[in-house]
């Protein structure tokens, strides 16, 4: 986190009023990401970390969401920038891709037609033939063969992963300075997984693209992440490098997320392990730390929401929420001479 | 294409054949009737009846006298029981007349349905949608007799803004056409109007929570743009499939009443009058004729359903 931040969100929160009372769905989330870097965010469904990111371009703006914080993107900011001024900031400066490309595109008009309309929503000088050779391009440029063709077909006459290279030339259609990828390579097969995120960290690299993960597969994270985040229940409960979260990570609920990673350069475990529980609902929060029912290392100070900070002073970026002292932790997230969460 | 047509054609002959069988059947188990002696008259001799009854067949077998039947209706030489005239040729004469106050009603029915159905949905929630949703609750619920006896009341024999009956022909005068047609087109469109506006609320609204429609946002497209290119659009594929099978509906014998009320000499008058007289040959022709339309308006409602949707090819039954 050396460069200028290219987009800095400080406490962005979003609470939603819905038939079954208020809840928090993201609860003070907080980074910054400059151009080239990648940052991941990672959790369970429900964790809130798309929320936290569709807020970002005014996605999630209702009439029962409160939505507060900042989220500036250079000088401007978007968190009650007006409806004018975020339609110019979306697909403009910021691209968004998003989980399942078959739901993504609109089923009855042609991928070509759906990117030249991304063209030309934000340049309506450019012609229809000029902004039609330009999707030409794009669908080229990641990586569709016979893009001449392939533009005037409709999104079910392309594979999974076919459209979601659509998606992405579309996303980019404008060349944006952040690109938002929300579980882009979920609904893929795994091969096809590995084609997408080699995709997308090659035009990071290569546009110099601030480019947002959400995921929750920590697969996906190591292969791109520079910066990674971890989500719980709407909060950022443990944030850092790739290797502090990878190799020390401080927060109960990443050992378990990494402990049921599966290794292929491992003997197979008799079984996989997992986090014992269910997420808790966002309608009823635990009191304190929100993963306390769930985390067999809990006790009586759990009761009290740990704030998120740095508990190493050899890390001091590196934060987390949780009460242990790191001496503990290290001892703790050892099973079986791997990190994991006791079951 | 030639599949499609050639089992369109197929299944066309078969819906029409059963419902030729029904009608002659129905038609045929009414105890007490005999159109002999309706032919001669009351108080005409045996001897008459009998001759009348040789004469047209009907001492003959049942299948004979169906298959009678049919082959006249499809050669043009039915004539009618009551008054002998020719039923196809009363037929043919009626359509523009059922034809217009039809179309007439479709124009108003989707220009209005469409229109409060977009504001309802684009304003859902808002007092403008629940007005809209009273008003088209309201609209479902008039039954059609009252509706047209209320404005025949007020609007034509109580102020004379409209005429009460009749119909004048397009080719004669325009004006006095649409003049003419208004109240009986209010009279059909208005229950359609409250039910297409409900069905496109609900479309919409579906569509609204689709991810193409996050997409379309995503890219910075305009509100309006989103609700008129992805929402709208892919909101209007279903009501197309409606539209089609309500029109064809309602060329074929939906506008029965309408044409009787506001003296509308079209071919459901003649369907009136002839069950009024029980007469078996037009209501034979007349249930054909409203059959062939329904087929034929379902065919089309798939060609266009392929159309709209690039997903639905031709016939597929992948809906």
């Amino acid at each position: 986190m050396s460069r200028e931040p290219l987009l800095s969100v400080r406490d962005l929160r979003v609470g939603f009023a819905t038939e079954d009372g208020p809840l928090q769905a993201v609860d003070g989330v907080s980074f910054d990401l400059a151009p080239g870097e990648v940052l991941a965010i990672v959790g369970e469904s429900g964790s809130g970390k798309s929320v936290a990111v569709q807020t970002i371009v005014g996605l999630t703006r209702s009439p029962g969401a409160r939505i507060e914080g900042s989220a500036r993107l250079g000088e401007t900011e978007l968190i009650g920038a007006s409806d004018a001024e975020l339609r110019r900031v979306r697909g403009e400066r910021i691209g968004m891709v998003f989980q399942d490309p078959m739901t993504s595109f609109n089923p009855v008009y042609r991928v070509g037609a759906q990117i030249v309309e991304a063209i030309r929503a934000h340049r309506p000088g450019v012609g229809k033939g000029e902004a039609h050779r330009q999707a030409v391009e794009l669908l080229d440029s990641v990586g569709i063969p016979d893009p001449e063709r392939r533009v005037n077909a409709y999104p079910h006459e392309l594979s999974g992963g076919m459209r979601q290279r659509a998606m992405i030339a579309m996303a980019l259609a404008l060349d944006p300075e952040v690109l938002i990828a929300d579980e882009p390579t979920t609904a893929l097969d795994v091969t096809v997984q590995a084609q997408i995120l080699a995709l997308i960290e090659r035009l990071n690299r290569a546009r110099g693209l601030a480019t947002i993960l959400i995921t929750h597969d920590f697969g996906v994270v190591a292969e791109a992440a520079d910066w990674v985040l971890v989500m719980y229940a709407g909060r950022v409960v443990e944030e850092g490098t790739l290797d502090q979260i990878f190799y020390d990570p401080q927060h109960p609920y990443t050992w378990g997320l990494l402990g049921s990673l599966t290794r292929i350069d491992r003997p197979r475990p008799r079984r996989l392990p997992q986090i014992g529980g269910l997420p808790p609902s966002l309608l009823d929060l635990p009191q304190g730390c929100s993963f306390r029912p769930r985390c067999p290392h809990a006790f009586d100070r759990c009761a009290e929401l740990p704030a998120l900070d740095a508990r190493a002073p050899e890390a001091p970026k590196h934060r987390d929420r949780c009460w242990l002292d790191p001496e503990a932790k290290r001892e703790r997230r050892q099973v079986e001479g791997e990190i994991g969460l006791e079951s | 294409m030639a599949a499609f047509a050639v089992r369109r054609l197929g299944s066309m002959v078969a819906v029409l054949l059963a419902v030729s069988l029904l009608t002659f059947l129905v038609f045929n188990v009414i105890p007490a009737y005999d159109p002999a002696e309706v032919m001669a008259g009351k108080g005409a001799g045996p001897q008459l009846v009998q001759n009348i009854r040789e004469e047209w067949g009907f001492d003959e077998s049942l299948p004979q006298q169906y298959l009678a039947m049919m082959g006249k209706i499809f050669s043009g030489d039915v004539v009618s029981y009551q008054g002998q005239e020719n039923v196809d040729q009363r037929i043919l004469e009626g359509i523009p007349a059922t034809l217009s106050l039809c179309a007439g009603a479709a124009v108003i029915w989707m220009a209005f349905g469409m229109f409060f159905g977009y504001l309802s949905a684009v304003r859902a929630g808002g007092l403008l949608d629940k007005a809209l949703t009273i008003l088209a609750v309201v609209g479902i619920s008039v039954p059609i007799i009252w509706l047209a006896a209320v404005m025949l009341e007020y609007l034509s024999y109580k102020t004379g803004l409209f005429p009460a009956q009749g119909y004048v022909k397009l080719t004669e005068d325009p004006v006095e056409w649409a003049y003419h047609l208004i109240l009986p087109w209010i009279a059909v469109a208005v229950t359609l109007v409250g039910f297409y506006s409900r069905v496109l609320r609900s479309n919409m609204l579906d569509a609204m929570d689709e991810g193409y429609v996050r997409t379309a946002r995503a890219k910075g497209l305009s509100e309006r743009q989103v609700m008129t290119r992805h929402v709208l659009r892919n909101s209007l594929i279903p009501i197309v499939t409606l539209f089609g099978l309500d029109f064809g509906a309602l060329v074929g014998g939906g506008a029965i009443l309408t044409e009787k009320i506001f003296g509308i000499d079209g071919v459901g008058f003649y369907a009136v009058e002839s069950i009024e007289n029980l007469d078996l040959p037009p209501i034979m022709a007349i249930t054909l004729f409203g059959a062939f339309f329904v087929v034929l308006f379902n065919a089309l409602v798939d060609i266009a359903y392929a159309f709209l949707d690039p997903r639905v090819e031709l016939g597929s039954s992948a809906r």
